[in-house]
């Protein structure tokens, strides 16, 4: 059986409120194991705002804020600002938000907060919607995918938004995805965050949500493990900016991934070759940029 | 140590005396001079702090409640849209308990886009659970604001000190900015109750069912209602190092006072001018300064309105469909005083326009013309030729 190089440490405890099966949840259990217990975790409204546990209970066993939807950046840096003047150096400041704490609603202060370069770790935990609210599309909601906002035949006709290209533009040291399929490899990237202190760092983690997405709770991680497989959702690290190295070489076609989802049964067999050209193009995209930063 | 400064500078001055430790600020028009100074004593170490360049004012009050969460002493200022835009932000901090101070230039909000005075912006957050305290001059910005922290820090409540818009923020006049050590000895280091603590681990602000939520809303209510007995002693000790005493409200010659106005602000030395003026023709005319409209100095109120005959607000901002706020404010507290007086509204100075001794004695005139206070308010010097040619 193969063991896996995990830390002892376990700062997300049992009682959490999380559906079974959240991604979501076992992405804050791989980040704080990884991070260890000198941290101060921002949440800004989110479903990790409730999965954490309502007053007078706490799944965290590490001092959290809890804040309003649009101010996670702004928030992480008042954090950082305050233990700097403190003379606290040592502790990391951890921003964790959902994709629209991220790429909507948020996407003016975390752009704010990593222009100026704060000394935090920026998380994105992204399942693709509003799961909290019950399922309506953000512009992390990829193209295809059928919401509460997007329903029947008006299912989003547009592209995600890229927020690693965004991060890249604004030149920060580190900004690399992860998923909850790739435990190592996530662990692995939080550790290096950690260990890259006095800038801003954005890690985009890849999490499941089940319930949203129409797939048995069982299938989290392996739905998980297939967007990365098929190139929908790329492993790599931008460093700088500019300097990308790509961790993972997916060879499935994303109808491996799309059809184990009921967000996207409705889709005939060219919308799911359009799927295809679009994810090939992206990919294509990060392997360029790949090659271009090693030659 | 008696300078020239602006009311800006008395804020920025008072800041650094605070020995703030953390600020974020957004710039916007007529607030820029309050953090621009700031922002130099960051940079050449008069002041060991640091001043976060955020984005937006949004972002300015979410990142102090960030870093006063954290244990440290906290401050933003802005104006009007600025002050809108962190609605959200102003319930974020009096829900969670922060003594935060923020200084709010008030200005006028657009459209039509309109830089000068106009209290609209203040008042209109009324009900987000901040201690609102009004200034008149320079002097009083300056002690309003170092007095400001001792308050919010003995309630666990966040603080506004308003300045009118270039009356005050951009007027200058001579200020006694103390030395350090007095300052020291009246205001001492910012000791949280809690903080966020890697030692002592805690989840803040965070999802409250409705077991729990009243009893929270009902413990800013009963701090909020300490507020007035805290003040008072504050102002005391304030006045025993440095000899100023500012109470929540002055009842300048209202002892036999047959009309007496009733504003905020640099309208108040106007006030008192109209006084004297109107006091040397024989008129009976007094004045009630109001310094705190948060929490509303209901007892003073009724001490010195009660069994009076007529009271003229002057109000520099309206409550579309309601009246001018410290009107409604006032018959509200009035309303079970033993024998109240008439309340008279007068909306005057909106977006800057100019209130004059010449105005307050005019809104005097009308005042003591009526018999009967008029339920509507009375707009001061409007141009009815202008409000005609807009109704088609």
């Amino acid at each position: 059986m193969a063991q896996l190089n995990m830390p002892d440490g376990d700062y997300f405890k049992p009682g959490h409120l999380g559906c079974p099966g959240c991604g979501a949840a076992i992405a804050i259990k791989f980040a704080l194991k990884a991070l260890g217990e000198k941290i101060i975790m921002v949440i800004p409204a989110s479903c990790a705002s409730i999965i954490v546990g309502p007053y007078p209970q706490s799944a965290l066993n590490i001092p959290t804020l809890h804040t309003a939807f649009a101010t996670a950046g702004a928030a992480a840096s008042g954090v950082r600002a305050a233990l700097d003047m403190k003379g606290d150096t040592e502790t990391t400041v951890l921003s964790w938000a959902g994709d629209g704490g991220t790429f909507d609603i948020g996407f003016q202060s975390l752009s704010g907060a990593v222009e100026r370069n704060e000394d935090c770790i920026f998380v994105c935990y992204d399942n693709e919607a509003y799961m909290n609210t019950g399922v309506q599309r953000s512009s992390s909601t990829p193209y295809g995918m059928r919401t509460t906002t997007t329903p029947g035949q008006d299912w989003k006709k547009t592209r995600k938004k890229n927020i690693m290209e965004t991060m890249a533009a604004h030149r920060i040291p580190y900004a690399a995805t992860a998923s909850i399929a790739f435990p190592e490899d996530m662990i692995a990237k939080f550790q290096k965050a950690k260990e890259k202190k006095g800038g801003a760092r954005f890690i985009h983690v890849f999490a499941t949500c089940a319930t949203g997405w129409g797939a048995p709770s069982e299938m989290s991680v392996k739905i998980a493990r297939l967007a990365v497989q098929t190139n929908i959702f790329p492993l790599y690290e931008i460093e700088n900016g500019i300097q990308y190295t790509l961790n993972y070489k997916g060879d499935r076609p994303v109808e491996d991934y799309l059809q184990t989802q009921g967000r996207f049964k409705h889709l005939s067999i060219a919308d799911v070759a359009q799927i295809q050209k679009m994810v090939t193009e992206d990919w294509n995209a990060v392997c360029r940029k790949t090659e271009t930063t090693r030659t | 140590m008696r300078q020239v400064a602006e009311g800006s500078q008395a804020v920025s001055e008072a800041v650094r005396l605070a020995k703030v430790q953390v600020i974020a600020a957004y710039p916007i028009t007529p607030q820029t001079h309050i953090v621009e100074v700031i922002s130099e004593f960051c940079s050449n170490g008069t002041l060991n702090a640091r001043f976060i360049c955020v984005e937006s004012e949004h972002s300015a009050m979410a990142a102090i409640i960030g870093a006063a969460s954290s244990g440290v002493r906290t401050f933003t200022a802005t104006s009007s849209h600025g002050l809108a835009y962190m609605h959200e932000l102003l319930h974020w901090a009096s829900g969670a308990r922060l003594p935060l101070v923020m200084a709010n230039v008030n200005r006028a909000l657009g459209p039509g886009w309109n830089i000068w005075l106009d209290q609209t912006d203040s008042l209109s957050q009324r009900d987000t659970g901040w201690i609102q305290l009004y200034c008149e001059d320079s002097q009083d910005v300056l002690d309003t604001t170092l007095m400001a922290y001792r308050l919010a820090e003995s309630v666990n409540l966040p603080v506004m000190v308003v300045l009118d818009a270039f009356f005050l923020s951009h007027t200058y006049e001579p200020v006694d900015v103390p030395d350090q050590e007095p300052v020291d000895k009246f205001l001492p280091p910012y000791s949280p109750r809690f903080q966020l603590d890697t030692g002592n681990p805690g989840a803040f602000n965070q999802f409250v069912a409705p077991h729990a939520y009243m009893e929270m809303r009902y413990n800013i209510q009963t701090a909020m209602e300490q507020v007035p007995e805290n003040y008072a002693r504050i102002a005391q000790e304030f006045e025993t190092v440095f000899g100023r005493h500012h109470s929540l409200a002055e009842a300048v010659r209202c002892e036999d006072a047959e009309i007496i106005f009733v504003t905020a602000g640099t309208t108040v030395s106007t006030c008192r001018q109209a006084v004297e003026r109107l006091r040397a023709q024989g008129e009976k005319a007094g004045l009630l300064k109001l310094k705190m409209f948060r929490p509303f100095p209901v007892d003073y109120c009724r001490r010195v309105l009660s069994g009076k005959q007529k009271v003229a607000v002057v109000d520099r901002n309206c409550s579309f469909g309601a009246s001018g706020i410290f009107a409604q404010e006032l018959r509200a507290a009035l309303y079970h005083a033993e024998s109240p007086p008439q309340i008279f509204g007068y909306i005057a100075g909106l977006g800057g326009r100019d209130v004059t001794p010449e105005t307050i004695e005019d809104i005097y005139r009308q005042t003591e013309n009526a018999d009967k206070a008029r339920t509507e308010n009375i707009w001061i010097g409007l141009d009815q030729e202008t409000v005609e040619s807009w109704r088609n």
